[in-house]
This record gives C-alpha cells, structure tokens and sequence, in this order.
C-alpha cells in the first residue's frame, strides 16, 4: 500500500479511551491504515462517533493522557509514535499543522491575532521579531484579509468567524507544513462564508504544496475538495478509493447508504434513502462487522467476524459482498428500503387552496443599550426588516437566509402571536393584532413548533409521554383521550408506544427529534414551524427524519415554515422558498423557479457555493464566490442592503449604481402570472445549475 | 450521553399504521416513575425508615419510662445511664431519656416543617420573579432583599409576645419566614437561565401557562439545589430554635427540645458526656436520615443520575436483555 512518495503513514492506529469508573475501556479508532501523498488531499468522513477527529488528534499526537495509542504513524519515515513530547512538538506546527473546527476557541482571546501568527513562526524559525511579523502579514494577505497590516494588532473577537477560520489557516501553514490537518474547517460556518474557507485552503495549499487532510461529515465538502476519499465507521475504515471512484461506484454498503441520505441540490423530491438503525456507540461493539445490525445486505458470515479492508487499485472495502457491490453498482434505492410517500389530497392548484399563514412587511427592532445603572438606548438592531410570507394548505414554504438575517426573529414574531411592531400577520384568516388571549390560546394548537436540538427542546427530566401530552393538557383536553393519543402518536413517528415512560436522554438524536415532533402534532396543527429540525442530524439519520416529515405532511395535509440554512434540504422538502437577507425578503417563489433560474445575485452566490455530493458535477460548476462578512445590522442603509457585496453592483456603470444606492428595492413578480419574486433593481437570471457542456 | 441509556429499536423506513390497539395501557407518568425510582433507591428506603422509626421512638418511646421530663429526681444528680434511669440525669436531677424524647418530638416536627415551608416558599417566589421578569421581579426581590437586612430576631422579640398562646405553629412559620430568602435568590438566576432553554420556549408556544410551566418545567430542573438546602435547612432549623428560646421565645424550660438540651449539654460533655451526646446522636441520625432522602429524591427526579438507577441495576440488565430482542446490539 506504501508508494514510494508516502508522506504520511498511518498503519493500523488503534485508540482506547481508559473507562471511568472501573468501567471497560471504548476503543474510538480501531485499527486505521491512511496513507498520505504529497501534496494530495485526503478527505476522511464519517458520522459523529467514527472516530474521524480521533484518527487526525492521535496523529498529531494531541490526545489527552488518558488515550491510548497503538499502532505507528510515520512521517517520512520517522515513527511518530511514542516520540517524546518535546520532539513531536518540534514537528507539530513546523512539518504538520492543524486547522480547528471552532476559530473561536482556537485562538487565545487575550492575545493579538498578530502576536499568535507571530509566535508560531518564532517558535519554529530563527527569525527576528520584525521578519517574523512581516510574515504574518504575507500570509494573511495569503488568505485574503484585507487589509493585513491592521488586522494583525486585531483581537480574535473582532473578527467574524470566516476571517478567525482564515487567521487560522494563515497560522497554520505559517512554516509551510508538508501536511495540514483540517477537522470541519468549515462546519460552524455559513454556506457563503464555507465557500470562501474553502477557497482559502486551496490556496494555502497551492501556495505551500502541502497534503492536506480533511476530516469532514460533509460529503458536498468532500466531493468539492478531496483527491481520495476514506470513509469511517465505527472506529474503522470501511472504505477508501479516489474520490470519482468512490462516488461512482462505491463497493461498501455504508457509502452506498450515505451518498443515497443526502439531499442533493441537483434533483428534487422523492424519499431519500435512509440507513436503519443508529450508529453503535464504542462501547458496545456488536462481534462481527459493526455495519451488519444496519446493513440491508448481511448475511450470517457478517455477524461472526469483522471483514478486512481489501481491494485492488487503491480501491479498498471492508466488506464480504464488495466485488459484488463493484460489478452490480446498484443505486442506494435498490439496496435499501425505501419508504413510500403517499401523494397528497390536496388539490394541486395553489389558488384552491386556503392560506394558512400570511405575514407582510413584518418588522421587529432591538434596541441597543448602554450604560450599567440608567440604560439608554444608543441604537436599535433591525433584525426583521420587511419580511412577506405566504402559506397555503400543505404545502411547505422553505425560509432560507444566513445566521443573522433574521430567520429566527421571524419565527418568534409569527409564534408569539401579538401585534407586530409593523406589518401585519395573519394566521388562518385571522389578523394577530386583534385577537384576544383567549383567542390567541385557540389559535396556539393551529400552530406548533419543532426546534433545531432535540435535546434542549425536551424537559430532561420529563418522561416523553408527559412530554407529548402537554400540548393536550394545554388545551384542556380530557385524561382519557390524551391517554389513548400517547401510543398513538408514538406510532405514528416511528416510536414503539411501550416507551413512553422512558426519558429524552435515553433516546438517540434521531428519536428525540420524532419525539419533538410527535408532541406538535399531538393537537393536530394545522402548520408546523420547523426550525432547523435536521441540521443537528447526522446524514443517515436526517434522511429518516425527512422522510417522516414528507409523510407526515402528504397525510395530514399539513403546511410547514421550514426554516434552514441548509439548500439541499429545502429544495429536497420544500414547495416554495423565501431567501432572506439581513431581515428582508429578498426572493421568493416556487422552488423549481427560485433553484433553476434564481433572478436575485444573492440567492444565485447562496446557490453556486452550496457543494454538491458528486465530484463531477462539482468540478463542472461555476462558482460566483461572494465577497466580505453581511454588514452589522445597526444600521439601516438606505438603498439596496446586499450591494457591498453585490457582483452586479460592482459591474454596473457608475449612472445605473444610484439606484442601488437610493432606492430599495421591492420583491417585484419575474412574469405577470409567475410565483417568482425578487427584490432586485437589476435582475440577472441565471440558469442553475450552471453547467460547462 | 448519546448510546449511555439503552437504544431503542426503531424501524426508521418502517412505519407502522397508526391505529391504537386495546393493548396499549395509559403510559406511566412522571409522578409515577419518579416514587418508583425513590423506593428502589436503597437510601432514601433507610432514611424513611429511620425518620420513622425516630418518629415512634419520640411519640411512644415516653411511655415506656414512668420519668417524665418535668419530674425531678433530687436522689440522683449527674447519674450516668442506669436501669432507673436508661440515659443518666442532669443537673438537676432531670431524666435525660425523658427529656431527649421530649425533645425529639419538638425537634422533628419543628426541623421538618421549617424546612418545607422555607423551600416552598423559596422556590415559589424565586420562580416567579425570574419567570415573569420585570415589575414582579423587581418587587419580590426588593422584598427578599428587605427581609435580608431585618434583624430576624429583633423582629422576632417585638412580634413574639403577640404570639405567646399560639403555640409551636407560629414558631415554625417565623423560624421559616427567615430562613427562605438566599435560597429564593439562587432559584431565581436559575430560573432566568431555564427560562431560555428551548423546552420552556416550546410550552410557552403550546400555550402552557405560566405557573404550569413553573410547576412542571422550572421547579423540578432546579430540585436538586432545592433539595439539598432543604436538608440542610432541617439540621439548621433545629439548632436556630435555641439561640431564639434565648429570647423566651419557642421552646422555654423546663420545656426542651434537642436544640436547648445540646446547648446546656455542651459544656458538660466532657465530664458528664451523655448529658450531651445522647440528644447530639439523635440530631445527627435524623439529619443523615433526612439527608439520604434527599439524595434519593434528587436521583429519582433526576433520569439522568448514575446512583438513581444504581441500586436496580441488575434489574434494569434483566429487564434490557429481554426488552431488546433485535436490532439494536
């Protein structure tokens, strides 16, 4: 397996976590053999618990005390493991170096962002101080901050989380390292800003030659940045290959199950393909391979031992059926079960049907204080800021916008049911700004909601029998009728009744979330907020989650507000799409007509850097990269609020760009009898997705 | 925490048809399970038991001796324990046994009491300032705040002639009334922090109401401060009560109670040692008593506490190896 230009190789690396409490030790990685090439990109992937980020820490050497590593690691042949502390700090940061998930906590708060960048170039060359800094400022011009010279005497709090992420990558090839050792680079970051990230470390490492190894829970990621590809699970490699190869035609039934879970940006509707079952926590290993209680394709020999990873041209699976797998190439959906989504009963002209929530020009301001004794009010954030939505009978609007353009504000006006600040809400017919509590009480079981962490959004210490009877006991619904809705319900999301006395943190991600969604719609809603309901999911257990929500919706009737920053997800899900922008709707209409021919440049960027799960296509794209952070929301500017970082804008001539500048803009139809809508001065369509032939 | 608890099976693309069948009975509550947790723990089971037993003893345990605690037996000063009398003299001649009971009985309901209301008190008004925020808020803590600085007992000598023929009631109501105010702080900035957690965001947008979701959602996330200063408000509830029969107030000679008697016992415990260590044993017993019911209540309502299930463990093992028959391992 070792070529000879092997940077870094990893050979059956096995970790164990010491247990507490005299319980058994958990094995996180259990035997990994990686190989590195120079100046190749290995994408490692995996849910969470697959030991990925394990593998990369104990590479690094970073892992706490109470881990223990066997195995060997060599970097250019040198073994790594069980090198003293003082010699692998020597290589750590010089030969390898390591890009954190979470930029925050990566720097040190207290510190310049100059003078981290500084010292890690003193503590690995014998430069002076002056040299030092100026190479600072070379490489954060590298990642493109502008201006470097003031960034460097920054605090890490006063940069945004893309420029931390790109400080970050500018500390860590600051010695050119042969290797980069990036663990979700981008997870924590918004689809914009991750594009950018990205773009960044392909710099980096064009600039430095460096391999680069990308551990990643993302397969659009993986597909858009990685030459091979290592898929984990359970502690092991189940299979690696190029990455072509492994889309095309992957020969391990993990993989298989995991390119049919993601909701692709590129087709639409349909159930997705999920994996049964939860991944198995290190501790309790079932004896064979740990894929087969999942595995629609296991067989007897699967449960008595675990195969090995074999294969031919670098082609590698750890499966007994993988040269069947490889000849077949059969699609996710004929291996696994697919569940039907029945069609809707809903007549299918939109006209026909009632609208169930209506919001226009909606606003809501915060104030900013200042001062400790007597606050007073210095400015106002102008969260929401002109939003419409419109909902009819079972459909699902899908509300897209970045952290901080107001999504979330949104939802707690609508949910909260008063008086808006400005503009106006209707829910079911009736106006929000008249109705009286006794009223409002009523309309609370027509409309419910399901949040983003299943496991904050349940009482820890209610037993979710009681959890998904409180909205009955909420509207004062007799004992005996919510005592025969509990199992009910339970059933209906896929949940075995007889559990209903246990409580939330005996239950997976997956399960808790049903559970949030069988409690909305214990009073049978007629629209359902959802808030981020998947993105703290992982792949295979979202799709099982999508799945339920698409069936739910064709056989109750139910509209959704689907909120998500997610793309793939809404335009997997949703009938029509709202794309915010710093608390304005920016465009909207049906998703066929907002995904194909997006009018507004915003949601076109918010297009073109959402990665697709095929690296093919992915090659084949056209990316418009947006430039710079959203502008802070103090302050309210007059004209359009996208222009600064507008590529239309900034192509315009100097005559047409006032009216960016003095007027803004309002959503205007695309054709008279279009459900197309953008708030665009100079609208552009653009065909999507944008393909080279 | 995820994979910790025993999985469920699930068929995630399988879904039954959502029918009810005759078999599903109604699911146990949380009242339910929470008493079905507090009787498998070991030691809240003992420390009912001895709370009880300490209860008979107090109530029944006079009847036994023909002393009573008034009685004064002028032949025998500074006895140690004897058949006459089981737990020595004092004094004066005074019947220790009898007067430790008599004692105990005080001291049990007056420490029990105290440290109930106090924490019924505490969390109701700490609760609702931090829930509703604003106006309330601002008034209920001003008012504990005022009851902060109060000279509790100054207070208590100007209103106790007032209240010399109401009995012990009235004193456990003052010795309570001064006792819930720094509790009633701490569950307030708890509750501001509960109120942002998304599971009390989700009841207030089903339409819960206010004092439901105090009672259901805030007060039992913050049961185990609660529970732990309530026991230890019982051992405190029963040593403040001496420092007021200094004022002649509460328990007055030659009435006792533990408090009185472990003061005057003190300075004797060295050359007369079960004037004294006879009323501080029983103090300590039903302090740790009280204290094992409360750790078995906080990992009864707390699912996820690892001694709360500890002592049902080989049940729980039985029960899992025959719950989980596919799947899932």
């Amino acid at each position: 397996m070792t070529s000879p230009a092997a940077l870094l190789t990893v050979r059956d690396l096995r970790v164990e976590f010491a247990g507490a409490r005299g319980r058994a030790a958990t094995s996180a990685v259990r035997g990994v053999d990686l190989t590195v090439r120079r100046g190749e990109t290995l994408g490692i992937v995996g849910e969470s618990g697959s030991g990925k980020s394990v593998t990369a820490l104990a590479v690094l050497g970073l892992l706490p005390g109470t881990a223990g590593i066997s195995g060997s690691v060599e970097l250019d042949g040198r073994e790594l493991v069980g090198l003293p502390g003082r010699e692998l700090a020597r290589i750590r940061g010089s030969r390898i170096a390591m890009v954190f998930q979470d930029p925050l906590s990566a720097f040190t708060p207290v510190y310049r962002i100059g003078e981290q960048i500084t010292e890690a170039v003193l503590v690995h060359q014998k430069v002076d101080k002056a040299t030092a800094r100026r190479r600072a400022a070379e490489l954060l011009d590298l990642v493109g901050i502008p201006d470097p010279q003031r960034a460097l005497d920054s605090f890490p709090h006063e940069f945004s989380g893309g420029m931390r992420q790109r400080a970050m990558i500018a500390m860590a090839v600051a010695n050119e390292p042969d290797i980069l050792l990036a663990d979700e680079p981008t997870t924590a970051l918004d689809v914009t800003i991750q594009a950018q990230v990205l773009d960044v470390l392909r710099t980096a490492q064009r600039e430095t030659g460096a391999a680069l190894v990308l551990v990643s829970h993302d397969l659009g990621v993986i597909a858009q940045m990685a030459d091979r590809v290592a898929v984990m699970y359970a502690g092991r490699v189940v299979e690696t290959a190029g990455v072509d190869e492994l889309f095309a035609a992957p020969r391990h039934p993990y993989t298989l199950g995991l390119i049919g879970a993601v909701p692709r940006l590129d087709t639409r509707g349909g159930p997705l393909v999920p994996i049964p079952g939860n991944p198995p926590p290190p501790s309790k290993l079932p004896g064979g391979c740990p894929f087969a209680p999942r595995c629609p394709l296991a067989e007897d020999r699967c449960r008595t031992s675990e195969p090995e990873l074999l294969g031919e041209d670098g082609h590698l699976a750890a499966c007994v059926r993988s040269e069947e797998l490889a000849e077949r190439r059969p699609a996710p959906s004929e291996v696994y079960p697919v569940p039907e989504v029945p069609p809707s009963v809903l007549p299918p002209d939109r006209a026909d049907r009632e609208p169930v929530l209506r919001v226009s020009g909606l606003t809501r301001t915060f104030p900013v204080l200042k001062g400790a004794v007597f606050k007073r009010k210095v400015g106002e954030v102008y969260a929401v800021d002109g939003v419409e939505l419109d909902i009819r009978r079972g459909e699902t609007l899908g509300l897209v916008g970045e952290s901080g353009s107001g999504k979330s504000t949104t939802l707690f006006e609508v949910l909260g049911l008063a008086k808006p600040e400005a503009g106006r809400i209707e829910l079911l017919g009736q106006d929000t700004a008249g109705l009286d509590r006794a009223a409002a009480h009523r309309l609370r079981a027509q409309l419910q909601i399901v949040f983003q962490d299943p496991m904050a959004s349940l009482d820890p210490r209610m037993p979710i029998g009681d959890v998904i009877a409180e909205p009955l006991r909420a509207q004062a619904a007799p004992k005996p009728e919510i005592d025969l809705r509990i199992p009910q319900l339970l059933r209906l999301v896929g949940l075995d009744p007889a559990h209903a006395s246990r409580y939330p943190h005996e239950f997976s991600g997956g399960q808790r979330q049903r559970i949030s969604i069988a409690r909305a719609l214990a009073v049978e809603p007629q629209l359902l907020v959802l808030d981020e309901p998947v993105s703290a999911l992982d792949v295979s257990i979202q799709a099982g989650v999508l799945n339920l929500l698409q069936r739910l919706k064709a056989e109750l009737g139910l509209a959704y507000l689907f909120v998500s920053h997610d793309l793939s997800v809404i335009r997997h899900l949703a009938d029509r799409v709202s794309v915010m922008y710093l608390g304005r709707t920016v465009e909207q209409g049906s998703v066929e007509a907002v995904f194909n021919t997006p009018r507004h440049p915003y949601t076109q960027a918010l297009l073109s850097a959402v990665p697709l799960p095929d690296p093919v296509a992915e090659r084949a794209r056209e990316r418009v990269l947006l430039a710079g952070d959203p502008p802070s929301p103090t302050e309210r500017r007059a004209g359009c609020r996208f222009r600064s970082r507008c590529a239309v804008y900034a192509a315009l001539a100097p005559e047409l760009r006032t009216r960016c500048e003095q007027d803004s803009p309002v959503l205007l139809d695309a054709a008279p009898d279009a459900d197309h809508a953008a708030a665009c001065h100079y609208p552009t369509v653009q065909r999507y997705p944008a393909r080279r032939a | 925490m995820t994979g910790a608890g025993p999985t469920v099976t699930t068929a995630d693309a399988v879904i039954e048809n959502a029918t009810p069948t005759a078999a599903d009975a109604a699911p146990a509550g949380r009242g339910k399970l929470v008493l079905g947790r507090l009787l498998a723990a070991r030691g809240a089971v003992a420390g009912t038991v001895i709370v009880l037993l300490l209860f008979l003893l107090a109530f029944v345990g006079p009847y036994l001796t023909h002393w009573r605690y008034t009685d004064i037996d002028y032949a025998a000063l500074r006895q140690p324990p004897s058949a006459t009398h089981w737990f020595g003299t004092g004094g004066l001649g005074q019947d220790v046994y009898a007067q430790t009971l008599r004692g105990l009985q005080k001291s049990l309901i007056i420490g029990l009491l105290v440290a109930l209301l106090s924490t019924v008190v505490a969390g109701l008004v700490g609760a609702c300032a931090g829930y509703f925020g604003g106006w309330t808020d601002r008034l209920l803590i001003f008012f504990v705040d005022l009851m902060l600085v109060f000279p509790s007992f100054l207070v208590i000598t100007i209103i106790s002639p007032r209240l010399k023929n109401t009995g012990w009631i009235a004193f456990v109501v003052l010795l309570a009334a001064f006792n819930w105010m720094i509790t009633a702080r701490v569950v307030r900035s708890m509750t501001i922090s509960l109120k942002e957690r998304e599971f009390v965001r989700a009841a207030q947008f089903m339409g819960v109401r206010p004092l439901r979701i105090i009672l259901r959602h805030i007060l039992p996330n913050a049961a185990s401060y609660l529970i732990v200063d309530a026991t230890i408000a019982v051992g405190s509830a029963v040593m403040s009560e001496t420092a007021l029969s200094y004022f002649g107030f509460g328990v007055k000679a030659p009435d006792v109670s533990l408090g009185t008697l472990i003061a005057d016992g003190t300075d004797a415990a060295p050359t007369y040692p079960w004037m004294f260590y006879f009323a501080a044993g029983l103090l300590v017993l039903f302090v740790l008593a009280v204290n094992l019911i409360g750790d078995g209540l906080r990992d009864a309502l707390d699912p996820t506490a690892e001694s709360g299930r500890a002592p049902s463990r080989r049940a729980a093992r039985l029960s899992r190896s025959t719950r989980t028959p596919k799947g899932s391992r």
